[in-house]
């Protein structure tokens, strides 16, 4: 194996976990809060039409990625209304944007199928990289490093801010936390909101970084992947960091093993499209089997918020 | 010197019920106040509205002389009142030093706040590690972090709603001590409690409550345990009455080397106990908590089971295999410490809660079918006989009070009248009068031919209640006695010291 070709294998396996890990992130702030919001791929369905759209027309792929943002928030908050607001059934809420967002999305995306657009540049200046071996700390587009930096950012947030604090203490038990005073649905709305800005851009790499055009169901299930992953990382960001990259080495081992022939090739392309999925929650349970992991699941997760006067 | 605290002519009512009428007392600087009363007396409403949680319809709170209106509970954390609740409100998955975090007003570095957290450990022998996730605690060391919480904020006056009821005689010591030197050094308490002895030992004064009214201000060292108890009823206290000269049965329950392996971190198991209890008998079992009750329990009722049938036997018929449906048909029925959740379904009606353990012994399912109405009957038959204040059978056992609610359990079991009867803790937390009607319960349960065993922290409620006494400690049964030839020191002696000395831990740096 070539430098080159190693290198090469780096920077896809980054791109391919850059969505999951971001949508896991969101997804994570929103579960330690003490909802559990099964809508994901959906609104990074939305997520990635948005941005299709705003980068098709405009060309600008930061303003798509800031509109895929915003268009995560505006579906989020359907959720948040329904399941905070209105103390709807989470699980059921989930699922019904999910199917929403898909429909959206495709009705959305009717006429763009097959147009292609330019997939957004890598954020240095081509001479840093110029070197194969910087490619793998300087070749990225800004995503990669917005989902780096947002693994440090929750982390950092949950384990040593106030506001965090109060986040955990919400999704702990949230009927304590609103006799000392907290807002719990205010505090859960915010977290839901970062859950759909973290899905629709999400939603907004797959367009953008990935495949630069749109398909229907273009997120290919990665959305249930990241809600996954963030139970089996046992709510820990570095640990999602971990499961989301097996993920993307999984999926690149598939697109090398297509290309490459050999013994690997052999292997039916159905069995290597589920392999990812299954490693990594295979590998994830393994980890999560240790005693600590369910001490760290947040105690209200799911449930509805209902104050007894 | 003004009074700390002065409530003149406090009335608050609710939609049918008036819960405090006129009430009016005084806390001096320094002093340890209790307030006592039976359940439903008043006592909760009258310091929620001391804490600002609630408001009086009428009537006014004065603060040193001055008169105040406690608008919320920050209103009164900053005149210097805290309050340390019956049911912690705690988050399990964070630190000790988190959840202080989280009930401080003011923004404090988690350094500083620290650094303040370890003084005060420190000041008043409060041992605990701030880094410790509260989930791992036990219910005293959990009661320590709400203490540290009210006093970090040098609060002036302190309530203390019912503290004991979940602690062990060593940890009930230790919070006397730490209230004696807060009395020291001027802060008054304010004590509620229904547990007389308690009051008699740590109170300079005490008001009683009763139905929403003042009934008495006493000084407890001056009265009887008997003499509160009876200003708190307002009647005559019951003794237990017992039939003359009554002779024990031939052995019902006999349990042979009973053990059980161990279930967790925090589980002691029992090893190698063996005791017999006959036809009549009230065999008690008296231990600080954490010695293995549970297990011993469990093992007794048969969400453990035996691998050796003979283990346990009722009149002969080995029944060690058998699961709790199982030994429930053959006449033994259990009473776990946990009411909601493990004695009952808190989101279950009382009467579908009937169902759940008298189903068989009593004919409630036919052929797959629930006889609702028969669950319903008996369910009445409970709240009547037992006197639960409940709105009826369709009630949920979660809306019940906890004393309420072990009146509903006892009376679910004791009128399936099983031949042999395992309760844990049957009168905790229930008051004064329900637990002289509980006693006479097991106490006629008993004339009537049933082996009962009784596992308590409450020596009183032991000596009061048992035949024969044995004492377990770290899942070890002592011989059993009969209960007129053993002292109190011999049983404290056989309790031993090991979980209290383990309390004394030092404060990990």
């Amino acid at each position: 194996m070539t430098p080159e070709l190693l290198v090469a294998i780096i920077v896809t396996v980054v791109g391919a976990s850059t969505p999951i890990l971001i949508a896991a992130l969101g997804e994570l702030i929103v579960e330690k809060s003490g909802v559990l919001n099964l809508g994901v791929e959906g609104m990074m369905l939305v997520g990635a039409i948005t941005a299709f759209v705003i980068v098709f027309v405009t060309g600008n792929h930061y303003l798509a990625i800031l509109l895929a943002a915003a268009a995560g928030v505006a579906t989020s908050l359907i959720f948040g209304f329904l399941t905070l607001s209105l103390s709807a059934n989470q699980t059921a809420t989930g699922l019904a944007l999910t199917i929403f967002g898909t429909g959206f999305s495709a009705l959305a995306g009717q006429g763009y199928s097959a147009r292609p657009v330019t997939l957004l540049g890598p954020l240095f200046p081509a001479e840093i990289a110029t070197h194969p071996m910087w490619r793998v700390l300087f070749g990225y587009s800004a995503l990669v490093y917005f989902a780096l930096i947002m693994v440090v950012a929750v982390w950092f947030f949950l384990k040593r801010t106030r506001a965090g604090l109060i986040l955990r203490a919400v999704g702990e038990n949230d009927l304590s936390a609103h006799s000392i005073g907290y807002s719990v649905i205010g505090v859960r709305y915010l977290a839901v909101m970062f859950g759909g800005a973290m899905a629709g851009i999400a939603g907004a790499c797959f367009p953008l970084l990935l495949t630069p055009q749109w398909a229907e169901r273009m997120t290919a299930g990665r959305g249930w992947i990241a809600v996954a992953l963030v139970v089996f990382a046992s709510w820990k960001p570095f640990r999602l960091l971990a499961g989301a990259y097996l993920f993307g080495l999984v999926v690149t081992m598939e697109l090398y093993a297509k290309a490459g022939g050999g013994p690997l090739s052999a292997i039916p392309s159905e069995l290597w499209a589920a392999l990812p999925y299954l490693a990594t929650v295979v590998v994830l349970v393994l980890i999560s089997i240790r005693r600590d992991a369910s001490t760290n699941a947040p105690a209200c997760l799911g449930k509805p918020f209902l104050p007894a006067n | 010197m003004p009074h700390r605290l002065e409530l003149t002519g406090i009335t608050k009512a609710f939609p049918g019920v008036l819960a405090n009428d006129n009430v009016s007392f005084s806390v001096k600087p320094g002093e340890i106040h209790a307030l006592l009363g039976e359940n439903g007396a008043g006592k909760s409403t009258l310091v929620k509205m001391i804490y600002g949680i609630m408001q009086p319809d009428a009537g006014s709170i004065a603060w040193d002389g001055e008169v105040v209106t406690v608008a919320n509970p920050k209103a009164a954390r900053k005149l210097g009142v805290g309050m340390v609740f019956q049911h912690f409100s705690l988050f399990e998955a964070l630190t000790v030093l988190e959840n202080i975090a989280l009930g401080m007003d003011a923004k404090i570095p988690s350094r500083e706040l620290e650094a303040r957290i370890r003084a005060v450990m420190t000041q008043y022998g409060l041992l605990l590690d701030p880094h410790r996730t509260v989930a791992t605690l036990s219910v005293g060391e959990r009661q320590r972090i709400e203490i540290v919480r009210a006093l970090l904020l040098d609060p002036k006056l302190l309530i203390m709603d019912e503290p004991t009821s979940v602690l062990t005689p060593q940890e009930v010591e230790q919070l006397f001590e730490v209230l004696r030197k807060l009395a020291a050094q001027g802060c008054s308490i304010l004590y509620i409690s229904h547990k007389l002895h308690e009051i008699k030992a740590l109170c300079d004064t005490a008001t009683i409550l009763r139905g929403g009214k003042l009934v008495d201000t006493c000084d407890p060292k001056q009265e009887t345990s008997r003499s509160m108890a009876e200003k708190m009823i307002g009647a005559g206290l019951k003794d237990i009455v017992r039939a003359e000269g009554r002779a024990l049965g031939k052995p019902k329950l006999v349990v042979s080397r009973l053990k059980t392996e161990k279930a967790g971190h925090f589980d002691v198991p029992v090893d190698d106990v063996s005791f017999t209890v006959k036809a009549g008998e009230i065999f008690g079992i008296a231990g600080v908590a954490g010695n293995g009750q549970n297990a011993l329990l469990d093992a007794l009722s048969g969400e453990i089971r035996s691998d050796d049938k003979d283990a346990i036997t009722i009149d002969g018929y080995g029944i060690g295999l058998l699961d709790t449906t199982g030994r429930r048909k053959r006449g033994l029925c259990a009473v776990p410490e946990e009411r909601n959740g493990h004695a009952a379904v808190g989101d279950f009606t009382l009467s579908d809660n009937s169902i759940l353990t008298a189903r068989d012994r009593l004919g409630m399912v036919m052929m797959g079918l629930i006889n609702s109405g028969a669950a319903k009957t008996y369910t009445g038959k409970v709240i009547a006989d037992f006197a639960v204040k409940a709105l009826g059978p369709a009630s949920t056992a979660g809306s019940l009070s906890g004393g309420n609610l072990q009146k509903y359990i006892m009376g679910r079991e004791i009128l399936q009248k099983p031949s042999v009867l395992v309760v844990s803790q049957p009168t905790w937390g229930v008051d004064a009068g329900a637990a002289a009607a509980i006693h006479q319960a097991l106490v006629d349960l008993a004339a009537a031919g049933s082996a009962i065993v009784v596992i308590s922290q409450d020596l009183d409620e032991l000596r009061a209640l048992c035949d024969t006494l044995a004492v377990i400690n770290m899942g070890h049964l002592s011989q059993a006695r009969p209960v007129g030839d053993v002292t109190i020191e011999e049983i404290g002696l056989l309790m031993g010291g090991v979980h209290g000395a383990e309390a004394h831990d030092a404060i990990p740096a």
